[in-house]
């Protein structure tokens, strides 16, 4: 049942952000149905970690297409965290801005109907349904991204809605051949993940090669693989930063997560090439985006091409061999989402402080304001991988996988990009936040804030958020709760079915 | 049924959906944006069309479910929806500046056309004999079409109806191969679809107010190389 009300919390929150009370209210209101989302959907990953699976069976049909295993109440619990911390964040970050209230409440509806269209991705089983709420979630963001109404954000929320919505038409069309599929193979059962694994074996390979391959290029585009992923650094630059930190912490996650569905069902069937796909489209991504971080110009779209960085690893663990770095995938994705989402706090701390997203004009931003300076270092250090921190127990684990598994060649492009990265990343920081100012003059205008004095007044839920998002990134680097190993092992055993 | 009406009906539905190719040529060449739209409209028409005479075909109510879906939806509330949300002006733009010119795109066109049936006949091949007809690969033409003009527009309504075209292309393979899916599942993506026409609208009217324009292929000042977004405005 808890997972029904987890569905609804958003909802009944979005119709009372509605009500057109004082500013605090809507912000209050989404940090407390967060909140409560968050605890719900912890209890549902509790379960799902000793192994139950969480189906609802109502009387009703429909609601057999409700089901919840270890992967998705992963998900699940993922999606409320940064939610959550986002809701905190935003109670302060957006209450900077002195918006009219009308305009902070569409911030705030758009928000909870956000988070309601990604927390529906993981609880539903049935895939063309799944396909609703994916697209769900770019047309409920899409309004939140182009939300500054600047010329910019406008057109990053075109190419994210254009590009998303083409990927996602391919996508419905390998969702359909799927279910083609599914007939031909003399299966009746009813269309979920699980029966597609069971019917696997007998479906005609050519149909069940299609979909796959059109699945992954079309919802490939949302979640940013390289050769789709040109309007991904735009979009995810241009949000407001509590938005980028949704987008980019646990969007493309959650679009993975439908990605990843389909492998149990390649695997059961004979001969599939899906792994091979995988690395290759992996290693590509990682590759391209490690070069492109060497030479951004705005420290946003810095940490929208790591994403980029990420969800390639991430799949190319999976192509590795899931069975071995399954484990280290399913890590990778929790170590991203809890770190991405801190990164993207820090930069909306960094933008309060100097109204700027160019690197080439924040230089010394340790003196100026040693909230964000830290918080960036920080940031930085975490989501390149250094060590103690999540993402560096991650990829280590992928890294020794891939080695177990003889994938020398796969695991060596791996670790050299991951490396390349980790300098881009540091490069930018580095300079951003002890670097010296070199030529006074050519970024003058933006450093008003620059004034000894003129500290950057930092909203409390801000630095709540920073400092509730930064516990996860450094306690998972040296410690796995037992419940959470538990629940990361049912995720891989429902990949490897 | 007796096999001549079943023939007549097999004929009819090859009818209707060879003009639904045709109607996803019209919308790659149409400069008018209303044109499009009607040419939309047409073609959402001949898709219900080819539900229906599907769905006498073999006996399936839910086809007529889905006939019903579309001829509602996609007619009808998808231009009131544009007229609600977005400039009135968007009807009587006309795209002077294509990325490419009319007969170019209508020679590439027709080369995804030939393609389609290519991609279409393996497909074919591994389905059972009732799946098989000339849904599948206009249905993929469609989809290639429909991406193809976002790719050639810059107009927002034609891009917008270049999304819808890819999204009746997959149907019209769907109520070929996929032809039990629950009629639910049909209802939430013909509301998924008004919300596209909704929210595309809205970013539509944004647009316009903000930079005087609804040509958004032009928005193109996000680049990497692009260090001060605001100069580059200046030089264009």
């Amino acid at each position: 049942m808890s997972v029904l009300i987890v569905l609804l919390l958003p909802l009944i929150a979005t119709a009372l952000v509605c009500l057109p009370f004082k500013k605090p209210w809507a912000a209050g209101v989404t940090v407390v149905s967060s909140l409560a989302t968050l605890i719900l959907a912890a209890r549902v990953a509790w379960l799902a970690s000793n192994g139950n699976s969480v189906t609802v069976d109502l009387s009703l049909g429909w609601l057999k297409w409700v089901a919840v295993d270890g992967l998705s109440a992963l998900i699940l619990v993922l999606i409320a965290f940064v939610a959550t911390t986002a809701a905190i964040f935003s109670a302060g970050y957006m209450a900077h801005g002195n918006l009219k209230p009308g305009k902070l409440r569409l911030y705030y509806i758009n928000y909870n109907l956000f988070v309601f269209s990604m927390l529906a991705i993981p609880v539903l089983a049935e895939p063309t349904l799944v396909w609703i709420v994916v697209e769900l979630t770019t047309l409920c963001s899409a309004l939140l991204v182009s939300f500054e109404n600047t010329r910019e954000a406008l057109e990053a929320a075109w190419k994210y809605v254009v590009l998303s919505l083409m990927g996602a038409g391919m996508a419905l069309f390998g969702f359909l051949v799927l279910f083609a599929a599914m007939q031909a193979s003399g299966s009746n059962d009813a269309y979920t993940w699980n029966n597609l694994i069971t019917a696997a074996p007998t479906m005609p390979p050519v149909l069940l090669q299609t979909a796959f391959l059109l699945i992954l290029i079309g919802l490939g585009t949302k979640v940013g693989f390289v050769p789709m992923h040109t309007w991904l650094p735009d979009a995810h630059s241009q949000a407001p930063s509590p938005i980028c930190a949704l987008l980019s912490g646990i969007e493309t996650t959650s679009i993975l997560y439908v990605i990843l569905r389909l492998f149990p069902v390649m695997q059961a069937a004979p001969n599939s090439h899906a792994e091979t796909w995988a690395l290759v489209l992996g290693l590509i991504s990682v590759g391209t985006a490690a070069f492109l971080l060497l030479q951004v110009k705005d420290y946003k779209r810095m940490f929208a091409f790591s994403t980029v960085e990420h969800m390639g690893i991430i799949l190319t663990a999976v192509g590795l061999g899931i069975s071995v770095a399954g484990y280290g995938a399913m890590q990778q994705i929790v170590s991203h989402c809890v770190t991405k989402s801190f990164c993207f706090f820090a930069t909306g701390t960094v933008l309060l402080a100097v109204e700027t997203r160019q690197i080439a004009s924040i230089r010394g931003l340790i003196r100026q304001s040693p909230i964000a300076g830290a918080a960036l270092v920080f940031g930085g250090l975490a989501i390149a991988g250094a060590p103690p921190m999540a993402v560096f127990l991650s990829e280590f684990t992928i890294l020794k996988a891939g080695l177990t598994q003889k994938h020398y060649v796969a695991t060596g492009l791996l670790a050299i990009f991951i490396v390349i990265a980790f300098f881009g990343i540091m490069l930018h920081v580095n300079r951003m936040v002890f670097g010296a100012r070199e030529n006074e003059s050519g970024a003058e205008s933006p450093n008003n804030h620059s004034e000894p004095g003129n500290k950057l007044h930092l909203p409390f839920s801000c630095r709540l958020a920073l400092v509730l998002a930064a516990v996860p990134v450094l306690v998972l680097g040296f410690y796995i709760p037992q419940s959470l190993h538990d629940l990361l092992t049912q995720a891989t055993a429902a990949l490897t079915k | 049924m007796s096999d001549t009406t079943n023939q007549l009906l097999v004929n009819l539905n090859a009818l209707v959906t060879g003009l639904f190719l045709l109607t996803g040529f019209g919308i790659v060449a149409m400069r008018q944006a209303r044109g499009c739209l009607n040419l939309f409209i047409v073609q959402s028409l001949l898709l219900a069309a080819s539900a229906v005479f599907l769905g006498l075909r073999y006996t399936s109510d839910h086809l007529y479910g889905v006939a019903l879906v579309n001829i509602i939806s996609k007619p009808i509330i998808v231009p009131w929806l544009l007229r609600k949300t977005s400039p009135s002006e968007i009807y009587t733009r006309r795209e002077v500046d294509q990325g490419l010119n009319i007969p170019t795109a209508l020679l590439i066109a027709l080369a995804l056309a030939i393609l389609a049936y290519f991609l279409a006949q393996p497909l074919l091949n591994s389905v059972a004999p009732e799946f098989r007809g000339p849904n599948v690969p206009i249905g993929i033409a469609g989809l290639l079409l429909g991406a193809f003009t976002l790719t050639v527009r810059r107009e927002a309504v034609p891009l917008l109806i270049g999304l819808l075209a890819m999204e009746n292309g997959a149907f019209l393979c769907g109520i070929a191969i996929a032809r039990n899916l629950p009629l639910l599942v049909e209802l939430a993506i013909a509301t998924d679809g008004l919300i596209i026409v909704f929210i595309m609208g809205v970013l539509t009217r944004a647009v316009q107010k903000q930079i005087g324009t609804t040509a958004v292929g032009e928005l193109a000042s996000l680049k990497e190389a692009t260090v001060e977004p605001a100069e580059k405005e200046g030089t264009e």
